[in-house]
């Protein structure tokens, strides 16, 4: 509509206007050009270890980089289920947390409220992961676990002996990490709901449960699951404090209380001294398979809250 | 009379309690970790703070003393190459999504711009990797830089856009009326009024990314020297708290809070001013 406007009053007259045009245009471009770039540059970079190992990379198990034998099985198992376990602590929370702010809660401390989620997506991740080495950890291993154990210890996920560096430490990690991207996103959709739905549902005497069941879920649902994946786009991605926290064994075991390891963690701790040529590109395929893994998630996410808020709200 | 139906639906009214415990209890539970990092931050932290801190090198192990007066620097430094390759990028770019971009090009650039944004900060330390630290065949600060300014680009675009399209269409049309260029209005104007928001999406993508270590650690590595090449490995705050904080050693660990500290404090302090300033832009 501006473009139009402005041919409408000088039309491409001033050399001045076509220049400045052309230069912003260029740097504009240069975001696609950039993504191109890195998908091309890891897809390069990683050929001599796709073309190697195949199909069989993404099922193999073992890592052994002094044999050249890798498989990625154990970090994309670490991944997923880290990122899983995070997602089952952070969406009660973080809905909750979007329900108070936006349905409840008219007092000062949902101003607060607000402020500190906010705070929390601002503490940068090696911090986290300092936290969880030296206070989450060993919280975790030594009332948590044991509990666990206890009481659901006939469950394979909570067998073997407690550790403050395992599978469990980074998952809860992640959902503190991912509780505000879940938050903020369902409680800007949870408001987009056009308010004379509550209004119907109070006037025909719904209770505040009530309303938000029948009025606000319905409408929100999508984008909250849009959230959701978001969230969980987010978790995927995450490095430093998951590295810090997971144990960084590549195995897998199905008790959480054993330490694990994500693609993500071995790029960061491998990454910098990769004894050949063939580990780096093993290395730089995981980075691939990630960058899949996420492009493919956020995608998902993008469709689910497209439906519920226009398609240039979100980011 | 008020509350007449609630006693006549005991389950409604359980329920009803049960909704509202439940999401008291949620709002709780998200302010827990926060309170207790930064509790543990602020009290290990303070502890291991002094002037030495700010102004001498690390130490070697075992060795009392010492700070991470270079990585101070080297954050400094890193943020300002960053900046210097993402800005451009982001705020022209945005200027031209605000002004030009309505059409499918604008679409696409906008979308590229979102997907950069859900890139894992470690795979475009990979990129950073290829294309320079192979190049020049060794760790350096620009590519460290280099990465960081293409993370801070999708917030900086973004943010510039919608600043720039709440500016007022009127007082683009009465520049335009003027006879004034169009580019001129544009820049004079526009991006003007326009400036104190866009001022403050920068200010928040370079807190963000004055927390970034994923990307670093195989870029800018690390230096236990004054570095100001940068064209050299450099020591940067989070780098070197990651190392101190996986090391086996309480001094170190001390030191690892203390840095903590000092990065918490400038990261919070540039987002809580900042939020003052304007509701509107988002963090990360």
């Amino acid at each position: 509509m501006r473009e139009k406007a402005i041919h409408e009053i000088n039309k491409g007259q001033n050399i001045g206007d076509v220049s400045f045009k052309l230069i912003t245009f260029l740097f504009a471009l240069t975001v696609p050009l950039l993504l191109l770039s890195i998908i091309f540059v890891l897809v390069k970079q990683s050929w001599l270890s796709i073309y190697t190992f195949g199909f069989n990379f993404v099922v193999n198990t073992t890592w052994d980089p002094l044999m050249d034998n890798y498989g990625a099985l154990p970090f994309i198992y670490g991944t997923l289920v880290s990122s899983f376990l995070a997602l089952l602590i952070a969406v009660p929370l973080g809905l909750g947390c979007a329900i108070y702010l936006s349905e409840v809660s008219q007092s000062k401390f949902k101003e607060y409220l607000a402020v500190m989620v906010e705070l929390l997506a601002a503490i940068p991740s090696v911090i986290y992961g300092l936290w969880g080495i030296f206070v989450l950890g060993p919280w975790l291993a030594g009332s948590v676990q044991p509990f666990l154990k206890m009481t659901l210890g006939f469950l394979p996920i909570f067998q073997g002996s407690p550790s403050g560096l395992s599978l469990m430490s980074g998952g809860v990690i992640l959902a503190i990490m991912i509780l505000p991207t879940i938050t903020a996103i369902s409680r800007e959709v949870i408001q987009a709901v056009p308010h004379n739905l509550r209004e119907s549902a109070m006037a025909l005497g719904a209770t505040k449960w009530e309303t938000v069941k029948l009025a606000v879920f319905g409408p929100a649902m999508s984008g909250i699951i849009g959230a959701i994946i978001l969230g969980l786009g987010r978790a995927l991605g995450e490095t430093m404090a998951v590295t810090m926290i997971i144990g960084n064994r590549p195995q897998i075991s199905a008790s959480l209380f054993a330490p694990s390891y994500t693609l993500a963690s071995v790029i960061a701790n491998e990454f910098a001294e990769a004894v050949s040529d063939m580990n780096l590109s093993v290395l730089i395929e995981l980075a691939l398979i990630l960058l899949l893994i996420t492009l493919f998630v956020n995608g998902l996410a993008r469709i689910f809250i497209w439906k519920t808020i226009g398609k240039n709200k979100i980011r | 009379m008020e509350n007449n139906w609630k006693k006549q639906n005991p389950i409604r009214k359980t329920k009803e309690r049960i909704f509202l415990i439940f999401i008291f209890f949620c709002a709780i539970m998200a302010i827990i970790p926060l309170i207790s990092v930064m509790g543990y931050v602020f009290l290990q932290g303070v502890s291991a703070i002094n002037f030495d801190f700010f102004t001498k090198l690390p130490t070697p192990v075992g060795e009392q003393g010492g700070g991470m007066g270079n990585a101070i620097i080297g954050t400094i430094i890193l943020t300002g190459i960053a900046a210097f390759v993402g800005l451009p990028i982001g705020v022209f770019g945005g200027i031209w999504l605000a002004q030009f971009g309505d059409g499918k090009r604008g679409f696409f650039i906008r979308y590229s711009a979102d997907v950069l944004s859900s890139i894992p900060t470690i795979v475009i330390g990979i990129f950073a990797y290829v294309l320079i630290v192979l190049m020049m065949k060794r760790f350096s600060a620009i590519a460290g830089g280099f990465a960081l300014g293409i993370i801070m680009i999708p917030t900086v675009i973004r943010t510039t856009e919608e600043m720039i399209k709440m500016v007022p269409r009127t007082l683009y049309e009465a520049g335009l009326a003027l006879g004034i260029p169009e580019w001129k209005v544009t820049m004079r104007i526009v991006f003007r009024t326009a400036w104190s928001g866009i001022f403050t999406g920068i200010m928040l993508s370079i807190a963000r990314i004055g927390g970034e270590t994923a990307p670093l650690i195989f870029t800018a590595f690390n230096s236990p020297y004054w570095s100001f090449k940068v064209d050299q490995p450099m020591a940067s705050m989070t780098v070197t708290i990651y190392n101190y904080a996986i090391s086996p050693f309480s001094d170190w660990h001390a030191k690892a809070w203390a840095g903590s500290l000092v990065l918490i404090s400038i990261i919070l302090a540039v987002t809580l001013i900042v939020r003052k300033f304007s509701k509107r832009v988002r963090y990360g």
